[in-house]
């Protein structure tokens, strides 16, 4: 199959299949941040989770439309309060549902499952109520249209860029706040030993409704930047959730660095291999052997081996 | 106690009701359309015992039952698919004889794996021996590697993805999208009269019946209180001389079995088989099926599936955009505030209240709270 | 099976575990005896409970080996250790709470322990009388169909020693059995085990010295995962480093 193709060739297919494999890598990184801080930090399983990140994207919709109507001139500068507003926006939802949902549930993980798959299709149904069945899509500000030219054979294109940097500085930004924040510190204690760290005086109700909101609002933020390189749809949620769960797990739930390089490998597997087979076989594939894999290591890529 | 009955005496009642439900109400009061449509909902509710099986006593959380109805649909559908594509029949097509989306998609033979399922006998055993063999596989891989719980609800949820992905994909072999459709004679009888449909009905019935008998009788024997130890002290159940993962590999196969039976009624009652009804959404509402039922309850499994259907079917004509806010109005509901479902309402509620009315005497009411548990 | 006149029921022999390099056990050696009660006590995190479990096959070793009767432990399963003759209490009681007490130690009867062999198991005469027989020996014959959820701490650890006893193991080995308990039911329990270690080798890992001195045959000092001492109660109690440990720093 590579005789049709030059070397030069060759070598620009692989750095723009490439380059989409860090589109989308960036898309899962973005993703999986948000729950890897939830599943991993908290043992909850939030199935929608998908859908606190489209809620993300439609706010950003909404201040697109607000400034092209109101503020045109500062239109430019429109997403980064977009973005803002998303982290919010999720974030409140997300303690809102801690408060009235999750924190019944912490002994039975599976229920919780069922019921945040219950609140997915609730919230489906109220976007497209409010926004319409139909995708919707963000008028992208000028300087992040077109593309930049590498070679004459490989351009990338500018708002991929975009989202790249974007996955890059939430992660640090979840680092700092899991690793350097007194709270990160009192996440990770209460992981450890929720007793203990209940007895040495971390609130620790308080504690998981933030670390359920702070996850949600990463969400919220990986929905806003989503609109800069596809549309949003009520349901579009949905399509990413086993995905999503696939990265946090094959990282080993507990770890950032885990789920960020499973995102990699995972992501650059899929995109190289949709050159050569089919989308769907592709997709296939690589579903394929992650379960395999989870199959051979179940508790992930990066886990630590613990004393029972 | 008389323990080793297969029947308490309010499980044999229970029983009776639904049989009296099943062969006399429902075809009393429907016309064959209706009949048709809850026969469709009977097929669900094979996969909701298996998971009244597997969940609800085992503690095993499969989001992957649609996996089980799919291949036990799909492997019904090919066969009948077969015999509805004679050479006569689609003479117009360039390869006449094999299966039309296949000559739509330019193959011009039929794949070797194709070739058995122009047996019916084979198309019977493959409806149960597909679906036992995969979930044999995946059983094998994950519990014997001791994955469990979340995890286990992800991955078989990833086998529902995988699937889907799969069968659209492969539109030339599997009918893609669409699925398999156009669905004719079963040997030669037109599956699609209306005799034949309430025919259907009463086999749906009847297969009904012994898989409800097979998941009582399982229940019932020391593996049924096995699963129960498992779920609760999988350790002390180990150190206790029992292998847990066989147990939990034989379950996990006998509620993919039912499932199987399930798809491949679904397909002779309903007249097609599709990737909707495999994925990741119906897998996971077939579950919602079985706890609304009452999740240990493998009667309440049937009453969940009908309920939730029938309400399914009623709201999406009438108010459509109401119908995805109750069902996950009912996720919630069910797992916040009645956890143990319809069978749990009964069995506390309802049960001892009929039983005072009925009988005064006090040692009569007090049974149904021994035997609270498993009781419907 | 070539050792079958070997003087010793168990050989544990050079065991070791590490977690991330953390080596919760040792290279630890030790020799039961047919019928010797056999204590392990030492300060917390000496590695106590991780021997039982390494024994029992519930953590795998990193190296070492333990035979019971010749047979090697370490390359056998969970199920396979029990039915070679090896039982385990846990530490914190561990019954099956939505069953009733029949039903707890009809599970542990020896027999049905297949898949098949459990949907085709009866519960017959026999299996009948050996329940009542066990019961009354751990004083519940009067709480058989009551379930376990409702039975108080101490009757839980009655009950869980008693599906022990029911699979009647050559090897018996309980974490911490009167942990927990009140002072008449610590009694009771001492009398019980006094009864049951009559005819079997017991390993005991135990706290309550009045309690080890009242059934040890021999006892091990535990310390960071390896033997600090080891003989009769009185020699490990007047082992000076064994009072360092316990009382020194």
């Amino acid at each position: 199959m590579f005789a049709d193709y030059s070397m030069s060739e060759l070598g620009a297919i692989f750095a723009m299949q490439g380059f989409a494999g860090l589109i989308l890598f960036s898309v899962f990184v973005l993703m999986a941040l948000g729950l890897a801080i939830i599943f991993g930090q908290m043992g909850v399983i939030n199935m929608a989770h998908g859908e606190f990140m489209i809620l993300g994207a439609y706010v950003t919709y909404l201040v697109s439309n607000f400034f092209a109507a109101y503020l045109p001139g500062l239109f430019s500068a429109y997403f980064f309060l977009a973005m803002i507003l998303a982290f919010i926006a999720s974030g409140a939802l997300g303690l809102f549902i801690e408060w009235s949902m999750i924190r019944h549930l912490y002994k039975r993980p599976l229920d919780t499952l069922l019921a945040t798959w219950g609140l997915s299709l609730i919230l489906q149904q109220i976007y497209r109520s409010v926004f319409g069945a139909r995708e919707v899509g963000v008028s992208i500000p000028d300087w992040m249209m077109g593309s930049m030219p590498v070679t004459d054979l490989i351009e990338i294109p500018i708002n991929g860029i975009f989202v790249m940097v974007l996955a890059v500085g939430i992660s640090l930004a979840v680092y700092v706040m899991m690793f350097r924040s007194g709270w990160g510190k009192q996440v990770r204690a209460i992981n450890q030993n929720r007793v203990m760290a209940g007895a040495v005086g971390i609130n620790t109700e308080w504690t998981d409704r933030l670390t359920f909101g702070i996850g949600c609002g990463v969400a919220g933020v990986a929905g806003s930047a989503f609109t800069m390189i596809g549309s949003t749809g009520p349901t579009a949620g949905q399509l990413y959730i086993v995905d999503t769960f696939l990265v946090v797990v094959f990282g080993g739930a507990a770890s950032l660095l885990g789920t960020i390089a499973s995102a990699f490998s995972i992501s650059q597997a899929q995109s190289i291999m949709e050159f050569f087979l089919s989308g769907s076989m592709a997709k296939v594939l690589t579903l394929l052997i992650i379960v395999g894999i989870l199959m051979i290591r179940p508790q992930g890529l990066f886990a630590m081996k613990l004393r029972k | 106690m008389k323990a080793n009955a297969l029947f308490t005496r309010s499980e044999m009642i229970g029983f009776a009701i639904l049989a009296c439900v099943i062969f006399l109400l429902l075809p009393a009061v429907l016309d064959t359309f209706r009949l048709n449509l809850f026969g469709k909902y009977l097929t669900y509710s094979f996969v909701a015992i298996g998971l009244a099986l597997c969940w609800g006593a085992g503690g095993i959380l499969s989001l992957g039952q649609g996996v089980f109805f799919g291949l036990g649909g799909y492997c019904m559908a090919m066969f009948l698919k077969l015999e509805a594509s004679t050479p006569e029949n689609t003479a117009i097509q360039s390869t006449p004889g094999i299966p039309d989306f296949m000559d739509w998609n330019q193959l011009t033979a039929l794949p070797w794996w194709w070739e058995p399922f122009h047996s019916l006998g084979f198309a019977m055993f493959a409806v149960v021996a597909v679906p036992v063999v995969f979930a044999f596989i995946i059983g094998v891989a994950m519990f014997r590697r001791r994955v469990g719980g979340v995890y286990f609800a992800i991955i078989t949820q990833a086998f529902a993805a995988i699937l889907t992905i799969l069968i659209i994909g492969q539109q030339g072999f599997t009918g893609g999208v669409n699925g398999i459709t156009d669905l004719r004679t079963l040997l030669g009888w037109d599956i699609r009269t209306d005799e034949a449909k309430e025919t259907l009905y009463y086999v749906n019935g009847i297969l009904l019946f012994a898989v409800l008998f097979a998941a009582q009788f399982v229940r019932r024997s020391k593996l049924g209180r096995l699963l129960i130890a498992m779920r609760d002290q999988e350790d002390r159940v180990r150190f206790s001389g029992y292998d847990v993962a066989s147990f939990k590999i034989f379950i996990f196969c006998l509620g993919a079995a039912f499932a199987g039976i399930g798809g491949a009624m679904f397909t002779l009652q309903v007249g097609f088989m599709s990737p909707t009804l495999v994925g990741i959404v119906p897998s996971i509402e077939m579950v919602i099926f079985c706890a609304v039922g009452g999740r240990m309850s493998i009667l309440g499994a049937v009453y969940g599936a009908l309920l939730v259907n029938w309400a399914k079917t009623t709201f999406s004509e009438s108010f459509p955009e109401l119908w995805l806010l109750g069902l996950g109005g009912l996720f919630i509901a069910v797992v916040m505030a009645f956890p143990n479902g319809l069978a749990g309402i009964w069995s506390e509620k309802v049960e001892p209240r009929l039983l005072k009315l009925i009988k005064k005497s006090p040692a009569q009411a007090a049974s149904p709270a021994q035997q609270s548990t498993p009781a419907e | 099976m070539n050792t079958t006149n070997d003087k010793y029921v168990l050989r544990v022999e050079g065991l070791t575990v590490s977690f991330d390099g953390f080596k919760a056990v040792n290279d630890l050696s030790f020799y039961v005896e047919p019928n010797e009660c056999r204590v392990i006590i030492g300060p917390n995190g000496a590695g106590k409970t991780t021997v039982l479990d390494l024994i029992c096959g519930r953590t795998k070793a990193t190296e070492g080996s333990v035979k019971f009767k010749g047979q090697e432990l370490l390359e056998m399963r969970e199920d396979q250790i029990v039915h070679a003759g090896v039982g385990r209490k846990f530490q914190t009681p561990s019954v099956y709470e939505d069953l009733t007490v029949f039903e707890n130690l009809e599970l542990s009867y020896p027999k049905g322990h297949g898949v098949f062999g459990a949907l085709a198991f009866k519960r017959d005469a026999a299996v009948k009388t050996r329940i009542q027989e066990i019961a009354e020996t751990i004083f519940l014959d009067g709480q058989l169909d009551e379930k376990a959820a409702y039975l108080s701490h101490g009757q839980k650890q009655w009950l869980e020693i008693g599906m022990l006893l029911i699979q009647d193991p050559e090897l018996l080995m309980l974490d911490e059995p009167v942990a927990g308990m009140s002072v008449a039911e610590r009694k009771k329990t001492a009398e019980l085990l006094n009864r049951i270690i009559a005819d079997r080798s017991v390993i005991v890992i135990e706290h309550d010295m009045g309690f080890v001195e009242d059934i040890a045959t021999r006892v091990t000092v535990l310390h960071q995962g390896k033997t600090l001492s080891e003989g009769s109660m009185q020699r490990v109690q007047n082992d000076p480093k064994v009072v360092e440990v316990y009382l020194g720093h």
